[in-house]
Order: structure tokens, then sequence, then C-alpha cells
């Protein structure tokens, strides 16, 4: 592996987590993407505006990034076949279950687990396992059982 | 003062998540392809995120004692919350796009993410619906 296979996640890592970190100091809330967007469409009064204004920041910090490093933006692949359908069944399985489940990758994998809270933890290992036997089972029927 | 620490803070979040590869589905799914050909790059992203979050939450309850911070005690599991994470996994690992990189990945106009987010969106709002959750 070579080291800018970790120096580069690492870096990004360390951006999401001061992100994070500034968000929840600045707004005194929970700053998990799902949350903070399922709380945009279904609004409570006084609680709004932080989060339309950390979206729009993350996605300008986003658009930023892939302006002057376009390899980042030209990276982008959807491997093993992956369609338009599966991908909106995808985003319908994604919204609806990060609120079933009461937070995302950010909201239990990284504040949760960062502030040691253990249901958090365990809720990350479950969409964890999931998403891994997912790709596996995906895997498995687009090649007829090779790995 | 407030906002402009949101805004800084988001503006951190977005670039880091387009450096770290999580906006690229095919980085995610080579993660979470760990029976075939995994690459462990984005573990490095989760330590580097639980790192500057977990130690600077530490520092910050010390020497502010008095800043308003969110409740983080843990609940117990629920079984609720437990299904729900599993049908998040299931989604995840059939598109490769978790929240936060699909909304940053609509800077770039991807037809992906025009179909990904909105769907997002219906399914949070059903959830919502389902489980009454907006208390």
């Amino acid at each position: 592996m070579a080291i800018n296979e970790i120096i580069v996640p690492l870096t990004g890592g360390v951006l999401i987590g001061a992100g994070s970190l500034l968000a929840m100091c600045a707004s005194g809330k929970i700053p998990g993407i799902s949350g903070i967007v399922a709380k945009i469409i279904r609004p409570k009064v006084g609680d709004v505006n932080w989060r339309v204004i950390f979206i729009i920041g993350m996605i300008l910090g986003a658009g930023v990034t892939f302006y002057f490093s376009p390899r980042f933006a030209d990276a982008f692949e959807l491997p093993g076949g992956r369609n338009v359908t599966a991908i909106a069944i995808a985003g319908l399985l994604v919204g609806f279950g990060t609120r079933m489940g009461g937070g995302c990758t950010s909201g239990h994998g990284v504040c949760g687990m960062g502030a040691g809270a253990r249901d958090a933890f365990i809720y990350t290992v479950i969409f964890m396992i999931a998403g891994a036997l997912t790709v596996l089972l995906w895997n498995l029927v687009r090649t007829g059982g090779a790995l | 003062m407030k906002k402009v620490a949101i805004i800084i803070g988001g503006i951190l979040f977005g670039s880091g998540l387009a450096i770290s590869g999580m906006t690229n589905p095919g980085k995610v799914i080579g993660f979470l392809d760990i029976f075939g050909n995994w690459d462990p790059a984005l573990a490095f992203v989760m330590g580097g995120a639980l790192a500057v979050y977990g130690l600077g939450l530490l520092v910050i309850r010390r020497t502010r004692p008095s800043l308003q911070l969110p409740d983080t005690t843990a609940d117990p599991v629920s079984k609720r919350m437990a299904i729900g994470s599993a049908i998040f996994g299931i989604g995840w690992g059939l598109g490769g796009f978790c929240p936060g990189p699909a909304i940053a990945n609509l800077a770039t106009l991807r037809y992906e993410v025009i179909w990904f987010v909105p769907m997002m969106l219906i399914g949070m709002f059903l959830a919502q619906r389902i489980f009454r959750l907006d208390t």
C-alpha cells in the first residue's frame, strides 16, 4: 500500500472530524448528515437555518475541492454494473434506513462513536456488516457465484 | 459568528468527503467488499475523523465546561434502530452512497446523485411518518 493511499484518506478523515466538531460546538446539536437533512424536510421553528448553512457549506467544500483537484472528481466510478434502478432503490433504502436507524455514517460512525456511545458503535457495526454482505451478494449474483 | 463557524464546518466536512474518496461510490464499495477485493483505504478516513472528533470533544469538555454540547450518553440499543441501520447498510452496499457524500456530489450534478438524493429524501420522509419521528 503506497503511503499516499494512507495519507490522502487520513487527511480527508481529519477534515471530516474537524468539520463535525466545529458544527457540533456552534450548533449544540449532533451534526449527523441524515439528521441534519431530515430536519430540513420536516422543519422545526428556530432549528433550520444552521442545518441549511451546513449543507450549503458541505456542497461548496466538495465543489471547490473537485474544481481545484479534478482528480478527486474524475475518480468517480460506479462498479459492478450498478444502474439507475439500483441507485434509486439504494437512495430509498438509505433515506428510510438512516431515519429508522437514527443516524448514518457521520451521526453514528463519527459523532456517536467519537463520543464513546456504545449504541452508536453497535449501529455502525450493523450497517457495515449489512453493507459488506450486500456487496458480496451483488458480486455473487453478477458473476454467477465466482468471486 | 455562529453561522460563520457552521459554514466553515460544512466546507471542511465537504472537502474532507471529496479528498477522502467517500464521494466515489467505487471506493466505498471496494471498502465494503471485505469478502472479495478489499480496499481498506476508507478505514483511515474513519480513523482520522474519529481521532479528531473524539479527542476534540474531550479537550472541549475540559477547557470549555460552560459550552452547551449535545447529549451523547448512549441509549439502550433498540430493535427499530438496529433494523433501520441494517436497511441503511443494504442501501449503502447497493449504491455506494451514504447521505453526506451523495449530497456533496450534487456539486458535480452527476445523474447518479440526481436520482439518489430525491429518493433518499422520500425514504427519510416515509420513515419519519411511519415511526413518528417528527418530535
